[in-house]
């Protein structure tokens, strides 16, 4: 196959309907599960393990396809080009919350404070209610609560995140110059960087959950906070663990200079990853 | 040419498979024309689902007073036609044409990612079931309108956290859709097949796949809230919190009216492809056809808040949206323009696509100037969440983006199936749609006027007359609907039994690609590309 150069086209795909299947379970497992249903947590588990099961084998399907040259310059570029907009649809999906806090900072809140033409529905309504960020709103939902500092984690974890970009695109310059060692090293430091990201964050939600009193229930100040940052962190999960397979595929010897799509993805990946916690510590937790 | 292209076909196809045997070639699939088939025929499925939902709207509304279903099973009705109308039948429909022609328009294999090709159409297929698993559960489907505005739909019974997830399925299935559609165009066009040679359907979707990938996130994102705010204690859209119910409808409305571009401008990309081939003559301003798609498609972003206007915006908001949706309304008239001097001095002939086409032409203006009306601020106070807006929009939807479709059906069945199908027929079905779809229809418009109010199960007894004669008019269109069932069964097995040629309409080998191929299409095309682009469409 390695000599054909015709654009690949695979005859047929077993792991797209598993994929859709265990998702369908899943999702429909959590809805049983928030319905209060008893079957809603055995669902999750069956659709997450048919969801992970797919994964492995989509992944391994195509790293194989890949090895044994299957695929040339056309679906390489096919696949870029799937990433890209892939990240824009991300992109979009996380200017939704950076949108909902401008929104509700900006004109909401203070519309609730009774500027503008809402000044008598202030005063009908809401007239203790003073205009401030952070805030639970008039109704003070959730209870007392302090908010979350910028110069503590937070920057720590932005330390992190800008080291493990030049990590990441280190161990990209050693996949260029043929020098595996430096790939392996620089992706563990790159992995290792994000986890550590991740386990800081754990520590900041725990004490703000035990100690601030801050909760996805404080208001919208705790809605939007925990909403933007913990779907960020998801995000870094999702990132570690493809960067995780893509370390182990460059240990097994995969990937070539002119030839490894799968490194790129996941390297885009991060770097969106990281550009959208800038965006967060700026608006979230800085301004 | 046609000859050239299918001996190459067969000189390269001697190592390629054939469809795997029984029910599993359709669930593993990854050509392109398997998948195409499969949304096609799930669309026309789900047409009349959806369909049905309507009969049921129209009959309770047959006459004043409560008649056949309780307030909360009609709303859940409006909810969900809504919905599958829009989510299962006129975008997959689109979809299913997109992965049909856009290889063979474009000259490529298949499309650029046949296996998330396949996953595409199986997510939407989960995302429709789920939704339509809330018809059975305990306090009924959704029912607060297809537009799931908080604190309504926060009432939804057991159904809310399905409906959310349906969204989520429906949005990842549109994503990968859109960008399979966008890789496939961008990347593997036949050499020869500059941009500014594309069919202009595959134009439109171009832009489109564009406007998917960019909306569907939000509207995940969302109903993501929606969920939240239910069950876990955030204050997205509940003032008390500091949140605000109205920041849900803009980012609704910032994805709802992107959306009815979605569903409107492959439309205009099938109308521009049909006309010229009937008139006989190229696509009048073919570039400036393309460049007031990309315009459309540019303001749809920036429009949003005109479904908002009496909602309690600033002046300056309402003035800005007034205006801003009112230059839409240029490069639309641009393209009624360019499709009536497409038609202007052709030799035209009449056939079912084509009559489709016309009528297309003519009734979406109708709808279009309806828009221009409500676009209008102050007097929208009156139309807002009347019968005028169900008017213009099911003008927008039904004789715009579903009529075409059937154009479409209609102009590519022969060349899909290799039968011809029966022109009487079709042009039965053309003649009793679309007198059914304006006494269906137009009647709204004085309803709405007159202040019926939307999405009620009942009304003031001086609407009578007027919903009764629209509610004959939607079960004439209904049932016309069966014919063209009768129609694609009857093709599929054989049709006139008239062998069609390659080419099937006069001279539309000149005008593209598929018409070059041999009719029915082989199951693997242009495994070469083709070097001669047909350019009369231009
Ligand atoms: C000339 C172009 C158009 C203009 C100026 C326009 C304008 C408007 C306005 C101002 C409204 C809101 C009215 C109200 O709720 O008070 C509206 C509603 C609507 N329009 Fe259009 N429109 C146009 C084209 C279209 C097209 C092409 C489609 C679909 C294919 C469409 C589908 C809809 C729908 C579905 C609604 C109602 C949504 C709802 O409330 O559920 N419109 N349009
Ligand atoms: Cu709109």
């Amino acid at each position: 196959m390695s000599t054909n150069d015709a654009y690949y086209i695979p005859h047929k795909a077993t792991w797209p309907i598993v994929g859709t299947a265990g998702l369908m379970i899943m999702l429909a497992g959590v809805a049983n599960f928030l319905n209060g249903s008893p079957i809603g947590t055995t669902m999750i588990y069956v659709g997450l393990l048919m969801f992970i099961v797919m994964l492995g084998g989509w992944f391994a399907l195509q790293s194989v396809e890949s090895e044994t040259g299957m695929y040339n310059h056309g679906v390489g570029i096919s696949y870029r080009m799937g990433m890209m907009w892939f990240i824009f649809s991300e992109i979009m999906f996380f200017a939704v919350f950076f949108g909902t806090l401008w929104y509700t900072r900006n004109l909401s809140v203070p519309w609730l404070g009774g500027e503008g033409a809402k000044a008598a529905t202030q005063q009908i309504l809401w007239p203790a209610f003073e205009a401030t960020w952070p805030t639970n709103g008039p109704g003070k939902v959730g209870g007392e609560f302090e908010p979350m500092g910028a110069w503590g984690l937070p920057f720590l974890n932005t330390l992190i995140l800008l080291t493990s970009g030049v990590t990441c695109t280190w161990a990209h310059h050693g996949l260029l110059a043929k020098k595996r060692d430096q790939l392996i090293k620089g992706l563990l430091a790159t992995v290792g960087l994000g986890f550590l990201f991740v386990a800081f964050q754990a520590i900041e939600y725990h004490e703000a959950y035990t100690e601030m009193g801050l909760t996805l229930g404080s208001g919208i100040y705790g809605s939007t906070f925990f909403m933007l940052t913990g779907f960020h962190g998801f995000h870094v999960c999702v990132g570690a663990i493809i960067l995780s397979v893509v370390l182990f595929r460059s240990w097994k010897g995969h990937f070539q200079p002119e030839n490894h799509f799968a490194f790129e993805a996941a390297a885009w990946y991060w770097h969106f990853v990281d550009v959208v916690w800038l965006g967060l510590f700026i608006f979230v937790y800085l301004m | 040419m046609s000859a050239v292209v299918a001996e190459h076909d067969h000189h390269h196809d001697d190592h390629d498979h054939g469809p795997a045997k029984g029910i599993l070639r359709w669930i593993i699939t990854t050509n392109h024309k398997d998948i195409g088939t499969l949304y096609l025929l799930f669309a026309l499925a789900m047409f009349f689902v959806g369909g049905s939902m309507a009969m049921i709207i129209r009959a309770e509304l047959f006459e004043p007073g409560m008649q056949f279903v309780d307030p909360q099973f009609f709303n859940s009705m409006t909810t969900m036609h809504a919905l599958v109308m829009v989510f299962g039948a006129v975008m997959p429909a689109f979809v299913g044409l997109a992965n049909w022609m856009i290889p063979m328009m474009i000259g490529a294999p298949d499309m650029a990612l046949p296996r998330m090709n396949n996953m595409s159409f199986w997510l939407l297929v989960a995302g429709v079931l789920m939704l339509a698993s809330t018809l059975f559960m305990e306090g009924g489907a959704p029912a607060g309108g297809w537009t799931l505005y908080p604190p309504l739909v926060l009432q939804t019974g057991k159904a809310f956290p399905f409906a959310v997830f349906s969204v989520h399925l429906l949005g990842i299935s549109s994503i990968m859709g859109a960008i399979n559609i966008i890789a496939t165009i961008l990347n593997m066009r036949a050499p020869a097949m500059t941009l500014m040679k594309m069919p202009l359907f595959v134009w439109t979707w171009l832009i489109t796949g564009f406007l998917l990938i960019a909306i569907m996130p939000v509207f995940a994102g969302a109903v993501t809230m929606l969920l939240t705010d239910k069950f876990f204690h955030t204050s997205f859209f509940d003032a008390a919190g500091g949140g605000d119910p109205v920041l849900y409808q803009h980012i609704f409305w910032f994805f709802g009216h992107p959306e009815v571009y979605v569903m409107i401008l492959p439309t205009f990309g099938v109308a521009s492809t049909i006309i010229p081939v009937f008139a006989r003559k190229p696509l009048f301003g073919y570039s400036s056809m393309v460049y007031a798609t990309a315009s459309i498609a540019f303001l749809s972003f920036i429009v949003w808040a005109h479904h908002m206007f009496t909602v309690g915006m600033p002046l300056a908001g309402e003035l800005y949206f007034m205006y801003a949706t009112m230059l839409i309304a240029i490069p639309t008239g641009v393209k009624v323009f360019n499709w009536t001097a497409t038609m202007w001095k052709g030799s035209m002939t009449f056939e079912t696509p084509m009559l489709f086409s016309i009528a297309f032409v003519v009734l979406f203006t109708l709808g279009g100037f309806t828009g221009l009306m409500m676009s209008i601020a102050p007097v929208d106070f009156q139309y807002h969440d009347t019968y005028f807006i169900v008017a213009h929009f099911h003008y927008t939807l039904v004789p715009a983006s579903i009529f075409i479709l059937m154009a479409a059906g209609y102009y590519w069945l022969p060349k899909w199936t290799g039968h011809m199908y029966n022109e009487k027929i079709g042009q039965l079905h053309f003649w009793l749609s679309t007198i059914s779809v304006n006494i269906l229809f137009f009647p709204q418009h004085f309803l709405g006027l007159a202040g019926m109010p939307r999405r009620i199960p009942d009304y003031a007894i001086q609407f009578a007359d007027w919903n009764m004669i629209s509610s004959i008019g939607g079960f004439i269109f209904g049932a016309s609907q069966l014919l063209f069932l009768y129609i694609v069964i009857d093709t599929i097995r054989g049709g006139t039994g008239e062998k069609v040629t390659d080419e099937v309409w006069e001279d539309a080998h000149k005008h593209g690609l598929e018409w070059t191929l041999p009719s029915p299409v082989p199951y693997h095309t242009f495994t070469t590309p083709p070097t001669v682009i047909p350019t009369e469409h231009i």
